[in-house]
């Protein structure tokens, strides 16, 4: 098989942590847009979802931090916040040891790779689950990518590692899901938290979801960092999916600042050749 | 490398449930256990999220430790901002421009 089903999404922990101080109209409309997402990600009967998010000091730390690193466990435990802060319970979540290590072994022919048999989400994953799988019954493959402890992967780097995942779930009888989650433009946990630039962000989706490779990469991170704050460094997340669908373009299906959410809400799909929907 | 630790510090507290017990029953335990210099003891003991932050600590670590320190999210922004004018713009990490970065 391939991928059936690839999209990318907002993960901020206020989208779940401070529900009740967002515009309830815009807020609502974003939460349909991810129940739209969960009903397209259901149509396509996957056996797994890959998660590439961009985690926050959960499990890597700057004594030893992988610029890529992969889950290879048959469960997983998340959120690690608080769950009054975040709102969400902490739960087991399923993995797929074996099915982690046939693509890390498939992936490393191409991309160096790090693994890992403890991982505990943070709102980086748990977040997107609490919509997408809400009860937590499809097995998670987690991938993350190291935004924020520089030294970073460089933006074409993520774009490979997307297409090594690509050829590596193209070997795989199992039906592969993918999302990559992480803000565009934002300014979290600082005194900008709410900044968001919206101009950048749409400019942004525009050339993800063409896929346009050379303009996606044209970014430099001291570019990205005055523009759309130290939070826009996961556009790495979002352009590891463009690489995993390749020569696909995607739909835009919601797009709106939250600012109490610190982040440009998205929810995106990209328009794959092997799904139904 | 003093940042680190102190980052360090935060990070093992906010993931481990086992480092926030020893740190309720012996904080300056657990301080003694960081190369830490005084001031970056007194931050972590008071807590001074302004000054934490304007030393340069990922807010995703110290908004867990300003909530573990019972900061609502309005007075962790607040802290922040209060940092700022008393001790200046950030001195390090990642909210500086990456060309005056330590």
């Amino acid at each position: 098989m391939s991928l059936v089903f690839a999209g990318v999404c907002s993960h901020a922990p206020g989208i779940t942590g401070r529900s009740e101080r967002a515009d309830p109209a815009v807020r609502d409309a974003f939460y349909a847009g991810l129940g739209r997402m969960r009903l397209a990600l259901e149509a396509q009967r996957p056996d797994v979802l890959i998660v590439i998010a961009a985690e926050h000091f959960a499990n890597f730390f700057m004594n030893n931090m992988p610029s890529i690193c992969v889950g290879m466990a048959d469960q997983y435990e998340g959120p690690i916040e608080d769950e009054a802060w975040i709102r969400i319970k902490r739960t087991r979540v399923p993995g797929n040891a074996q099915l982690s290590k046939r693509l890390i072994e498939t992936v490393m022919q191409d991309v160096d790779l790090a693994y890992a048999q403890e991982w505990k989400f943070d709102h980086g994953i748990s977040v997107p689950l609490h919509f997408l799988t809400p009860r937590y019954d499809l097995p998670i493959i987690p991938v993350n990518i190291n935004c924020q402890g520089p030294p970073l992967i460089p933006l074409q780097r993520c774009y490979e590692f997307g297409r090594a995942l690509h050829r590596a779930c193209e070997q795989m009888p199992e039906r592969i899901a993918l999302i990559g989650t992480g803000g565009i433009s934002h300014w979290p946990a600082t005194p900008d938290s709410g900044r968001i630039n919206e101009a950048w962000d749409r400019e942004f989706l525009e050339r993800l979801l063409g896929n346009r490779r050379e303009e996606l990469l044209a970014y430099r991170d001291d570019q990205v960092w005055r523009e759309a704050g130290q939070g826009g460094f996961e556009i790495r997340t979002y352009i590891a999916v463009a690489g995993a669908t390749e020569g696909h373009t995607g739909e835009l299906w919601f797009y709106a600042p939250i600012p109490i959410f610190a982040v440009g809400c998205t929810v995106a799909v990209m328009n794959l050749p092997h799904s139904s929907a | 490398m003093s940042l680190y630790a102190v980052q360090k510090l935060i990070y093992q507290l906010n993931r481990d449930p086992e480092v926030r017990k020893r740190f309720e029953l012996d904080l300056e335990g657990v301080l003694a256990q960081y190369e830490l210099t005084e001031e970056e003891r007194r931050c972590i003991r008071e807590p001074d999220i302004g000054l934490l932050y304007v030393m340069g600590v990922n807010g995703q670590l110290l908004m867990h430790f300003a909530a573990l320190r019972g900061y609502a999210w309005n007075a962790y922004l607040e802290a922040m901002r209060e940092g700022e004018r008393k001790h200046g713009p950030v001195r390090t990490g990642l909210y500086t421009p990456a060309r005056s970065r330590t």
